[in-house]
């Protein structure tokens, strides 16, 4: 079998830090090949080096057998090397087609020419099954959609070697599949695609080899059929790393927190919907409840009602019996909640400050970090160093970098150690391994379960059925904003699961409902 | 100690960027001069650079006259700018500041001693009423604080002249501007005209360097300033760490008016001439402020050294007219300066990229 691409023994340096290590990356024509990483791995700097933004010290790069010399982006497309980059590259105002044209219009003296274009684009739609609308304005259509879009640029362009740059952290379970399914049928048409991901499932499920990449150096090269995702988790991480939780039978003392026919409404359109339909449901001390469900049920707008970031239109909130209707999101955060939130860029962190002043950001204001409304930077800054030392946050320079340069699974890190530090009685975890490597996501585990061991209830928000299944002590379903299903992890399958989620199975109701 | 001298390498960075813009703002002034007049251009350029020194302490005195309004006009501006928002309201604040500053200072003859100090808290509270309404505006309705700010402005300079012009005592109709103020009500010496004898400068640069000590204080060293920086950077953050942004906005804007305000009363309490003059112009002070305040990268040390920088060659500009150039000119050289302030930042980022480079990757 041929190569269509052959990365040979790079390495790429940078002052202090070998990025790239005599790395060898061979991508078969008509494979989908997986590049496999912890975060910081090397993978971003290998692609860098594949399109020509960095020249790699040592080691060459041949495309379809030629050695060739990467000067730029521009010289990776001549070739026929296309990217969908992890965050969309989009004109949001613009419609499908007009995105997926631009840089590459037929111009005929001065004018758009665009019928060529949307033939060329619907055909290509047809044929690799992607069924966008080309007159559908981007800031419409889905994520999942989107991506479409960013694939279609690639065909557009009669690219032919397809790198996916980690494709499936924004999209939802179902898009998941789709995509994968895409992605078989791109190659089943002779594209060959390099799958960048830290997703063990994915891999198992859409590619045919596998290389992993550690601290820059290589590991290996894996078929996939034949190799299971402990063996490949352990290439990754460099020890074994447990895929399931380990925790003993949860121990329920008396409620912390509970809703009683909570709603939130939404209007759109003109027209008033529930998005959160009447929602009751407790949580005790020590034990976990996870809410599963599909991304857009109310999952959000629920925790944003429960925390106060949102609105709450109806309903009762208590936290350890207390009415906390019409009080502030301060009152709570400083009587016993704490909120590791859905989306940490936006509500987790102050991107500009330092990680010292953002692990005191529910705090300052506290006797300990102040006095007489002035900050005492020495005691911030030695709680900062604990926290980081505590939860082993790492960073390039400790207290006072600047968080929005850390990366992402220490961003993540910082706003657990935080949540955690405050030693609260109800937590709300919303997706808290979003987008994170194995390793993370296991410590992220194993640090839930020991609050929950020190007697924190704990409110899960998943989309991760792994993770609810493995986490969680109690399942509470929600679909289209209302709780449809209350099930023992012990007792249902993944399977069923999928089932409840889908809104296909019903029963098992919340008590007091 | 590594991380020490890295930090202190970045802090210079916006120093280096501001000075690269100074530097090619006067080269393209020197340019203007040229086209202008060439025959006059490198005498000329010469005033500029060192016209504000020709009398000595005097010139220096007056420099720091210059400097005093649009510092205050630079701080309000970098100040709200530092809470994540642009005041552009400063014209409005100047004048309404300006103009309680002056009817405390006509109509309240009796308050003796403390008369200057009470017209200074008028220009203060009604800077701050006016700064406090686009505030409230944003707080509540999300309405653009700038296009209030703007109506603001005009609201301000409307009103003013129409009190100023309506209320006879106040009024000068031989001059169409306001009265002067009592001599009680001009701001003290302070000793400066000691150090620069017949310069206009007064009490007022004193307070102003109070003021830019005070807005750093606050920004930087206590958990007021910890609030409006974090809601400026991210208010959906701050809302979920339990921050009141509404109210961090409203005081943000409030405090920032004041101060605008407090420029307005810093000018006419000088004792130097300076009185309320019914046109229907926004005061020039208001907006050299943002100039002031992007030079000074909105840090307020940077706002005292960018403001006085300003008013040196406003001062220098003065002397072009001995060369035959109009007094105008001056005025597009600095805005050529301001041109490339913002320019500077790409010199910045070019800066950055550099180092980056030197060291290396994007990765920790």
């Amino acid at each position: 079998m041929e190569y269509i691409v052959e990365m040979l023994h790079i390495t790429k340096r940078f002052p202090g830090i070998v990025a790239n290590d005599d790395i060898t990356l061979q991508l078969k024509k008509g494979e989908i090949h997986a590049l496999l990483g912890e975060n910081g791995a090397g993978k971003s700097t290998l692609m860098s080096v594949l399109f020509g933004m960095y020249q790699p010290e040592e080691g060459i790069i041949k495309v379809r057998g030629k050695e060739v010399h990467m000067k730029g982006p521009l010289d990776a497309n001549a070739r026929g090397i296309g990217m969908v980059h992890q965050h969309f590259q989009l004109v949001h105002n613009f419609t499908v087609l007009q995105n997926i044209v631009l840089g590459a219009e037929t111009v005929k003296g001065g004018l758009l020419l665009m019928d060529g274009a949307r033939k060329k684009v619907m055909e290509l739609s047809e044929k690799y099954n992607l069924l966008v609308d080309p007159d559908a304005v981007i800031s419409d259509i889905t994520v999942g959609m989107q991506q479409r879009v960013e694939i279609l640029k690639m065909l557009y362009r009669d690219n032919d070697i397809l790198i996916f740059d980690e494709p499936t952290a924004v999209l939802t379970p179902q898009e998941i599949n789709e995509l994968i399914l895409i992605m078989k049928g791109l190659v089943k048409e002779g594209k060959s695609i390099l799958f960048i991901t830290h997703k063990l499932n994915e891999i198992k499920e859409a590619a045919d080899r596998c290389s992993v990449l550690r601290r820059g150096k290589y590991i290996g090269t894996v078929d996939v059929a034949n190799t299971d995702k402990e063996e490949m988790s352990e290439m990754m991480v460099g020890r074994k790393v447990n895929l399931t939780v380990e925790k003993e039978e949860a121990k329920p003392k008396e409620v912390v927190l509970e809703l009683k026919d909570v709603c939130v409404k939404s209007t759109r359109e003109g027209h008033v919907k529930n998005v959160v339909d009447h929602v009751s449901l407790k949580v005790r001390k020590g034990e976990i409840v996870c809410i599963a469900g599909i991304d857009g049920n109310g999952q959000t707008e629920l925790v944003q009602a429960i925390s106060g970031i949102g609105p709450m239109d109806g309903g009762q909130l208590f936290i350890n019996g207390e009415d906390m209707r019409g009080k502030s999101i301060r009152y709570k955060n400083t009587h016993g909640l704490s909120h590791i939130p859905e989306d940490r860029h936006k509500h987790g962190l102050v991107l500009k400050y330092n990680l010292a002043y953002n692990l005191i950001l529910q705090q300052y204001f506290e006797p300990q970090f102040q006095k007489g409304g002035f900050l005492k930077k020495q005691s911030i800054y030695s709680y900062g160093e604990e926290l980081i030392k505590k939860y082993d946050i790492r960073s390039g320079e400790g207290c006072y970098t600047t968080v929005g340069s850390m990366s992402g699974g220490n961003q993540q890190k910082a706003i657990i150690a935080r949540e955690i530090s405050r030693n609260p009685d109800i937590l709300l975890a919303v997706q808290p391994t979003r987008g994170l490597d194995v390793g993370a996501i296991e410590y992220i585990h194993k640090e839930l379960v020991k609050q929950r061991d020190k007697g924190a209830g704990i409110l899960l928000v998943s989309l991760e059925l792994d993770e609810v299944m493995n986490l969680s002590d109690r399942i509470l379903v929600i679909f289209e904003g209302a709780l449809t299903a209350e099930l023992n992890p012990k007792e249902v399958s993944m399977q069923e699961l999928g089932l409840y989620l889908a809104g296909s199975k019903k029963g098992g109701q919340e008590d007091g409902r | 100690m590594e991380d020490k001298k890295q930090r202190g390498q970045r802090s210079l960075l916006p120093l280096l960027s501001s000075i690269s813009a100074i530097v090619v703002g006067l080269l393209i002034g020197f340019l203007v001069l040229l086209c202008s007049n060439a025959s006059q251009a490198i005498p000329g350029f010469g005033a500029i650079l060192t016209g504000a020194l020709t009398h000595g302490m005097k010139g220096v005195g007056q420099v720091f006259y210059y400097a005093t309004p649009i510092m205050m006009t630079g701080l309000s501006v970098g100040f709200a700018f530092q809470s994540g928002l642009f005041n552009i309201g400063t014209p409005g604040q100047f004048i309404v500041g300006g103009f309680g500053a002056c009817y405390v200072g006509i109509m309240m003859k009796s308050l003796g001693g403390v008369h200057w100090i009470v017209a200074l808290f008028a220009s203060i509270l009604l800077g701050a009423l006016w700064g406090c309404v686009p505030g409230i505006l944003k707080a509540f309705f999300n309405v653009n604080e700038v296009i209030a700010a703007i109506m603001m402005n005009y609201i301000g300079m409307y009103g003013v002249n129409w009190i100023v012009k309506s209320y006879k005592p106040m009024f000068n109709n031989l001059r169409n501007e306001s009265n002067p103020v009592a001599a009680t009500a001009n701001i003290p010496k302070m000793g400066l005209d000691k150090i620069f004898p017949g310069s206009s400068v007064n009490g007022g640069f004193l307070i102003g360097i109070i003021f830019i000590v005070l807005i750093y204080l606050l920004l930087n060293k206590t958990t007021f300033g910890y609030e409006l920086k974090a809601v400026g950077h991210n208010r959906d953050a701050s809302k979920y760490a339990g921050i009141n942004e509404k109210k961090s906005i409203i005081v943000s804007m409030a405090i920032a008016g004041a101060i605008a305000g407090l420029a307005g009363g810093l000018l006419y309490l000088a004792g130097s001439g300076k009185h309320i003059e019914v046109v229907d112009v926004l005061a020039s002070e208001g907006f050299t402020g943002i100039s002031v305040a992007l030079l000074g990268f909105n840090n307020p040390i940077g706002i005292f050294v960018s403001s006085i920088f300003i008013a040196y060659l406003t001062a220098g500009g003065f002397y072009l007219q001995l060369y035959e150039f109009s007094v105008e000119i001056i005025d597009i050289i600095v805005a050529v300066i301001i041109y490339f302030s913002a320019f500077s930042l790409v010199v910045r980022l070019i800066l950055a990229r550099l180092r980056q480079g030197r060291k290396g990757g994007n990765k920790p």
